[in-house]
């Protein structure tokens, strides 16, 4: 078997079932006497509707139910809750508009659930649906974010003036604009954040159950967090009080973050089941996926940064709005703030920073976390924003990041913007960065390129991110409805096997090896007696799910306090056993000894007692093996690192291709380099996919234009160039692992990266900065517009 | 999809017959169009008669031709020796078609028939200058397309094969939609004894067209460099979240020199 332990390269357990086909999905799932229930969404983007007649839908073949909005308002289902709570800058609460499961009186977005129809097959379902006689009145709508703030503007919601959720703002605004009139040279950029359609590989599915037995409610759910689902479902939805609910998330097939979020179809599901008092099954096609998963990202932003004479950066000042779609998602107004604003210090010591943000209800479906969440818009901004800088100061594009760079001797680093960084050294990943990707040698590859008539450019991003989400009070005095601690419980069963339950959950990670390990090194249990269970609130305690690169970072962590009660415990029931004091017992490799003696025992002899207490301290320790620790973080963890992409575009088409992507990543203790470098390479791919093709396109009346795969460009394995990446580790200095985390890392640090090659090929065609995504039709409009001008020059 | 009943008829005769005698019978393929188009329920069809059992398929030469049965897989047309040697521009078109899936389920008569003005065939059979056969009769290529998503094939009539004039030389140069890959611009060329043709897919509103500037260009001189002025108009052209009319013109131009230099 070789080493299984903490920094093995162990082949993924789950993949021997995803890769077989034998993966549990939520759609594999059937119910007896199950039905299936069809939404129907809005077509248009804004609208009255006067009425909706279900007769003949009702009466159509095959056909239980149908139910609208109506007749959930009638049996007082709540809204769709937010999970967090901003303020505006004046201290009043932000805007929070109503969110029916079902449309009350108005859509809002195309894919605007209207009604949905139950019946006994997903055909009769979806045929039903057609005879639904909606009475719409189309009512204008704003469909992007400078159309909802413009004066004038149709609104979104009644009464929420101007389509403004709320106008936040962190920094001293007087202090930094004092900066900024002193400064030596100021530089500013516009740009633009993408919006961009997450397109899980696994679209959602729920399956609403009850048991008329026992009135219990199951709900089987894509989800990356039944807990929080549970939670929000149970006590502000649908008031079924949580012991009455079970809320299941089996193996989840990619989520990205659009898979964290309480969903409307989860209500209707569980609601309706208790209706018809029988299941209910709904399963997005993907042309729904397009229209209901939330999407993320879609900034415009103003950015500035004062410098001295030298470079050095003395202050930043920003402005952002941020699309809300229509409706407010469980996560979404953290996104652009406290993942996005607290973050914009980057990797630099600017002392002070003021960033103002405006969210926007616009007519498009809602805006919610999504791989990296307010990082990677964070990273794009500020490394766009310092090339532009070297682009417009003379000054070089590496010394600039180099000279502004918080040392590696500074940390514990407090930054301007609330956050406090523990640990990083970016000097060093710079370094490796620059020499794994060859940096020196580029002007050769550039004229090699050109002899082929390629534009070959080269572009740096320095980043670094906050996730490991996240303190309890931290997040809780920022507005969040809930605490973001993790929870483990550690069964050590009678033969000394193990069960691990944990509250985080796996759609794609790997956790079920990744947390094995933990097992493997903490516990000396070898990897194949360890089993880690998620994914089920009837079995595993109450944790907060996947998101935020949290799992291991945070739920790994209480595994590992988990597992510190089991080995005290243990050492409890092997000084009864070798009559020895609990002083002298030592564990190491799944073996207790009495220090100074040859005399022990195995773990497997101890958890055997605990089951079998005929020879046990009863009176003062209770039987059995099995310990829960929640794990509270004391702060965010900071993974950071350089992206390097190498990049070569065809002039006469402008096409963009990737040709190398170098990356080095901090993401502090690895468990598993392989999954590491998977995580790492995956995020890379929809960075790159953001920089260069995806973007979610409504036109002005809202109708979505990238509505499927004919439209909406997502990235391809030959569109991605084989990466070099590395790993330069420092350790998060305050949970146990010293792990930060890696999932997001690839998503957050590529896309500027990208953009700053593509920008630096073009160089010859005074292009300072352009939008994502860089297609090669916005490339030839560029090169075309700067060819007559060069020509004159 | 909707309801519809399903018939798999073991004659052209049947076929003919199922298919002429109700508007609303469809006709299936490689269902590589068909059935997404079912799916989104754009489409009602009373029966769907599927034509995989009327011995259609098959790649022949005959003399200066290839005939290609209508229910040839674009994965058959891709590896085809015949063709790989005679009209590597079609072999090559056939290979850039879709993906794996795609090309071992879809028809050469099904995408004719279809005529997507971002399709591959319609331009190797319109440069060719091939002929299209019919249950009923045979149809030139230049015909045949009558506009994007419109042929000349009456209700009920079934392509059966196609007949391709074997060239001097050709090429199929495609420049992708980023998203669907399905054509932006395509680009067939092919050089006769007589002259050359030259089809653009893709770009135009009208779907297929021969570029006959360029034809008359190249068959003077059949080399990039006799069409590297000659600017395409994009009034007629295509225009979408994608590219452009003025890109897609512009693209013509790049993407039939490359064409040429491939075929030359
Ligand atoms: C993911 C994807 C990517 C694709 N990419 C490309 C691409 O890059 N380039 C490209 O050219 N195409 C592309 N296609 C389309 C593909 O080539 C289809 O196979 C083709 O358009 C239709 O052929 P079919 O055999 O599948 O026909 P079907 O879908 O079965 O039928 C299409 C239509 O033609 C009619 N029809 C079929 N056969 C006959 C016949 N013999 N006589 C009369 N009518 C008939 C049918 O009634 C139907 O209306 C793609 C398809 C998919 C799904």
């Amino acid at each position: 078997m070789g080493f299984e332990g903490i920094g093995a390269s162990v082949r993924r357990k789950e993949d021997v079932r995803f890769l077989s086909g034998k993966g549990n999905y939520t759609d594999d799932i059937d119910r007896p006497g199950q039905l299936y229930a069809y939404i129907k969404r809005a077509d248009r983007p804004h609208a009255k509707i006067g009425g909706i007649d279900t007769a003949a839908a009702s009466a159509a073949p095959g056909v239980v139910r149908v139910f609208t909005g109506a007749d959930m308002a009638a049996e007082n289902i709540g809204g769709i809750p937010c999970g967090w709570q901003l303020h505006n800058q004046d201290g009043s609460p932000m805007a929070e508009p109503p969110h029916p499961a079902l449309a009350v009186g108005k859509v809002r977005h195309v894919g605007d659930p209207v009604a949905v129809v139950i019946a006994a097959t997903k055909q009769q379902a979806k045929d039903a649906a057609e005879l639904l006689a909606i009475d719409y009145t189309d009512l204008p709508a704003v469909a992007n974010l400078k159309d909802a703030v413009a004066a004038g503007a149709a609104e979104v919601h009644d009464g929420v003036a101007g389509n403004i959720c709320y106008d936040w703002a962190i920094g001293d605004k007087a202090v930094v604009d004092g900066v900024f009139a002193g400064a030596k040279h100021v530089v500013k950029l516009d740009l633009v954040n993408n919006r961009l359609i997450p397109n899980a590989m696994e679209p959602r599915v729920a399956i609403g159950d009850y048991d008329t037995s026992s009135g219990d409610f199951t709900l089987y759910t894509t989800s990356q967090n039944p807990h929080v689902i549970r939670l929000l479902m149970g006590a502000f939805v649908l008031h079924i009080p949580e012991n009455k609910l079970r809320v299941v998330a089996p193996d989840v097939g990619g989520g990205f973050g659009s898979k964290i979020y309480h969903y409307a179809e989860e209500a209707i599901v569980t609601w309706a089941a208790g209706k018809v008092r029988r299941p209910v099954k709904w399963t997005a096609e993907r042309s729904e996926s397009f229209m209901s998963d939330a999407h993320g990202r879609d900034h415009v932003s103003t950015a500035e940064m004062a410098l001295d004479a030298e470079g050095h950066f003395l202050g930043l000042r920003i402005v952002t709005l941020a699309n809300m779609g229509a409706y407010l998602s469980t996560f979404a107004p953290a996104v652009p703030t406290y993942l996005y604003a607290t973050l914009l210090a980057g990797v630099y010591k600017t002392p002070v920073i003021y960033c103002n943000v405006k969210a926007v209800f616009t007519n498009t479906v809602p805006v919610d976390a999504y791989r990296g969440a307010g990082r990677p818009e964070a990273t794009y901004l500020l490394e766009r924003l310092i090339d532009v800088i070297a682009h417009d100061t003379g000054l070089d594009k590496i010394e600039l990041r180099r000279k502004n760079f918080i040392p590696a001797d500074a940390f514990p680093y407090q930054t301007p913007v609330a956050l406090e960084y523990d640990s990083g050294d970016y000097q060093t990943t710079l370094k490796v960065g620059l020499k794994n990707a060859g940096w020196d040698g580029f002007e050769a590859r550039r004229t090699e390129a050109r002899s082929r008539g390629k534009l070959r450019g080269i572009g740096i991003s320095t980043y670094v991110e906050a996730c490991g989400i996240a303190p309890s009070a931290v997040v809780g005095s920022l507005g969040a409805r809930a605490g973001l601690y993790e929870v483990a419980e550690i069964r050590v069963h009678p033969t000394g096997s193990v069960t691990v339950f944990t509250g985080t959950h796996s759609h794609g990670q790997g956790h079920e090896t990744t947390l094995a390990q933990l097992v493997v090194s903490q516990l000396g249990v070898p990897f194949d007696q360890v089993e880690v269970v998620h994914g089920d609130t009837a079995k595993i305690p109450f944790g907060m799910g996947t998101y935020g690169s949290r799992s291991l970072a945070v739920g790994g962590s209480a595994m590992v306090k988990a597992m510190d009660k089991v080995i005290a415990k243990g050492k409890k029931i092997a000084a009864h056993l070798m009559e020895a004091a609990v002083e002298d017992i030592e564990f190491k490799d799944n073996v207790f000894t009495v220090a100074g003696t040859d005399k022990s025992k195995t773990l497997t002899d101890i958890s055997l007692a605990a089951y079998v207490p005929h020879n046990y301290p009863i009176e003062e320790l209770e039987p059995g093996l099995d310990e829960t620790a929640f794990y509270d973080p004391k702060n965010f963890t900071f993974p950071g690192g350089c992206h390097i992409a190498e990049v070569e575009i065809d002039p006469e088409t402008g096409v963009v291709e990737m040709v190398n992507f170098t990356a080095v990543d901090d993401v502090g203790r690895v468990i598993n380099p392989m999954i590491v470098e998977g995580q790492v390479q995956g995020g890379v791919a929809q960075g790159i996919g953001q920089a260069l093709m995806e973007n979610c396109n409504y036109d002005q009346s809202g109708q979505l234009l990238s509505g499927s795969f004919m439209d909406y460009t997502m990235p391809r394995a030959n569109d991605i160039p084989n990466m070099s990446v590395a790993t330069e580790n420092t350790m998060c200095t305050h949970n146990p692992l010293g792990s930060k985390g890696c999932g997001e890392v690839g998503a957050i640090g590529s896309p500027p990266a990208v953009i700053n090659a593509v920008v630096d090929a073009l160089k010859d065609y005074g292009v300072r900065h352009l939008d994502m995504p860089a297609t090669g039709a916005k490339l030839w409009s560029i090169i075309q517009a700067a060819t007559p001008r060069m020509a004159a020059e | 999809m909707y309801d519809f009943a399903y018939q798999k008829p073991g004659s052209l005769a049947d076929a003919v017959k199922v298919l002429s005698g109700d508007p609303d019978a469809k006709a299936l393929a490689g269902g590589q169009t068909f059935i997404p188009v079912l799916k989104q329920r754009l489409n009602k069809p009373s029966t769907v008669v599927d034509l995989s059992k009327l011995g259609l398929s098959g790649i022949t030469v005959s003399g200066d031709k290839i005939v290609i049965g209508a229910m040839t897989r674009h994965a058959e047309i891709a590896s085809n020796a015949d063709i790989k040697a005679k009209i590597p521009g079609l072999a090559h078109q056939a290979s850039l078609i879709g993906d794996e899936a795609v090309r071992h389920r879809g028809t050469m008569g099904g995408s004719l028939a279809n005529n997507d003005p971002a399709a591959c065939y319609p331009s190797a059979l319109l440069a060719l200058g091939g002929t299209v056969k019919t249950d009923r009769r045979t149809i030139a290529a230049d015909d045949f397309f009558q506009g994007m998503f419109t042929t000349a094939l009456e209700q009920g009539e079934i392509i059966t094969s196609v007949e391709l004039p074997v060239p001097q030389k050709s090429a199929y140069e495609k420049f992708r939609n980023p998203a669907s890959r399905y054509a932006i611009v395509g680009v067939f060329v092919a050089k006769f004894a007589s002259g050359v043709r030259l089809a653009i897919t893709g770009a135009g509103q009208g779907g297929v067209f021969r570029h006959t500037a360029m034809e008359k260009a190249l068959s003077a001189n059949f080399s990039p460099d006799a069409i590297g002025g000659i600017v395409t108009s994009s009034d007629d052209l295509n225009s979408d979240i994608h590219a452009s009319s003025e890109y897609r013109a512009h693209l013509i131009g790049v993407i039939s020199k490359r064409a040429v230099a491939k075929a030359a």
